[in-house]
């Protein structure tokens, strides 16, 4: 794997954009008038230390949580207006924990189409594992699988509904060194061949540096800085 | 013994009150001697209880003397109670009384109604509103294990639940599974009661109707009667708990509200 951000020409229309977006519970603030856009293809990180609000934000971006105020745009469109469902096979989400469901891999794969009465042949099956570089996968039971295995799944499983955007909760937090990188791997590759929009939430910079091409600074839930990766996290 | 002491009943049921009594207060001080301090409370319990039955008892008195239809609004006076009280199984579930006390009514209340219609409960109070107190009382049983049940499962699956609704599942096949141990789980002792009637336990309306002199195989398959037909209330009413409960824990967007922690 090379450390070499994905520098794609983004469109220039934003993807995603977020307007005043902000969610307080039981008066504690936890997103607070956040502001920025994505561009389709663009790999965009949101840094900041543990308690800054990057997994906060990143629910309401899913719609997991209500915004308390501001909203957020996909296609242009305010996304209230979206079915949940729809929205949150289009804005795709992989979490810190891979949570696969009992069963095999191919069954994790097959569950999201299922939700929408469609499902998987084989050889897309098998086209998804190999993005992920777990090709010959599909049979095995989960309860079978490493750390580093699973969230490969998980993220197969996520691309599974084709979403337009990729949105990961701290991917490798949970994982050690070399499943770390096999799992970066993967992201890159699916970056790479897609051309899929991302929005990586990282406590980790470096792990940002190379992945991403812009990075969000949060701190105490306000973005406090928002520019390219090389600048923000060396500002 | 106290029977040669008093004659009057009054008296000789006061006097077998004070001597039970006795028998607590005895227990009361041994735990006391070894640094258990029970007092206070034991005292207060005590009190509360003989005034609560008391009071149970002349009620009891005026309703049994009182025209068939009021045993209505007894039941469903009943039935509100039994929802409050298993309310209290589901903390932090929105609507958990609502959805207690409309599956205990539809649960338990269907049953009586029919069986009362088709003659297996008769008519009287004495008859209607004992029967149906029984069937009421472990509708609530159950109604409260099908709650705690599924809040424990949602709460520590709250992750695995989010997943299914991020992958696209709506609300209510992202927590099928946990509908299902909760209504399974929720039966257990009711199918359990009916397993082992006769083998491990008499119960008590059996014991009763022998000792007012029944016939033995008539109080059997009588007590076999109300358990079936308590397992059919308590089914339906945790069939409609977990189906009320499920859409109650999520908002309108489909997001789950009961959270670890919230």
């Amino acid at each position: 794997m090379d450390n070499i951000p994905v520098t794609r020409s983004p469109n220039p229309d934003p993807i995603l954009r977020t307007e005043h977006l902000g969610r307080v519970v039981n008066e504690k603030i936890l997103v607070d008038d956040v502001n920025f856009e994505v561009r389709s293809g663009e790999v965009l990180a949101i840094v900041g230390p543990s308690g800054a609000g990057k997994s906060s934000l990143l629910r309401l971006l899913n719609r997991l949580d209500e915004p308390t105020s501001g909203t957020v745009y996909l296609e242009g469109t305010d996304y209230r207006e979206i079915a949940p469902r729809e929205l949150r096979r289009k804005l795709g989400m992989v979490n810190q924990r891979p949570y696969l469901f009992p069963g095999t891999v191919a069954q994790n794969l097959q569950f999201g189409p299922l939700q929408r009465g469609e499902s998987l042949s084989k050889d897309s099956v098998e086209g998804l594992l190999s993005q992920v570089g777990l090709k010959g996968y599909g049979s095995r039971n989960v309860a079978n699988l490493s750390g580093g295995e699973a969230q490969r799944v998980s993220v197969a499983r996520t691309l599974a509904n084709s979403p337009l955007i990729l949105l990961l909760d701290e991917p490798t937090s949970a994982l050690d060194e070399t499943s770390k990188r096999e799992v970066e791997a993967s992201i890159q590759t699916v970056v790479r061949d897609q051309g899929l929009t991302c929005i990586l939430v990282t406590h980790d910079t470096a792990q940002a540096a190379r992945l991403a091409a812009r990075a969000l600074v949060l701190e105490s839930g306000r973005v406090v800085r928002n520019g390219p990766i090389n600048e923000v996290l060396h500002a | 013994m106290l029977k040669l002491l008093f004659s009057n009943q009054l008296y000789l049921v006061l006097a077998q009150a004070l001597v039970a009594a006795i028998g607590a207060v005895i227990v009361v001080l041994l735990a006391r001697r070894r640094g258990i301090h029970l007092e206070s409370e034991t005292l207060v319990a005590m009190l509360r209880g003989i005034i609560q039955i008391t009071a149970v008892g002349s009620i009891l008195l005026l309703l049994l003397r009182a025209p068939r239809w009021t045993s209505v609004f007894l039941l469903a006076g009943m039935m509100i109670a039994a929802g409050a009280t298993s309310a209290r199984r589901a903390k932090n579930m929105p609507g958990a009384f609502r959805v207690s006390a409309w599956s205990i009514a539809f649960g338990s209340g269907s049953v009586i109604a029919v069986m009362t219609w088709l003659g297996v409960i008769d008519t009287a109070i004495t008859s209607l509103v004992p029967v149906g107190s029984m069937l009421i009382t472990n509708a609530m049983n159950t109604n409260g294990l099908a709650l705690n049940r599924f809040r424990a499962d949602v709460l520590a699956h709250a992750g695995e639940i989010e997943t299914a609704l991020a992958l696209g599942a709506d609300a209510k096949n992202s927590v099928s599974p946990y509908v299902q141990a909760a209504f399974e789980s929720s039966l257990i002792p009711a199918i359990d009661s009916l397993r082992s009637l006769g083998i491990v336990w008499i119960p008590g309306l059996m014991a009763g109707m022998l000792l007012s002199g029944a016939r033995p195989v008539y109080a059997a398959i009588y007590q076999f009667v109300v358990l079936a037909m308590i397992f059919a209330a308590s089914g339906l009413t945790s069939l409609v708990s977990t189906l009320l409960i499920r859409d109650g824990i999520f908002t309108a967007a489909q997001q789950l509200s009961l959270q670890p922690g919230r």
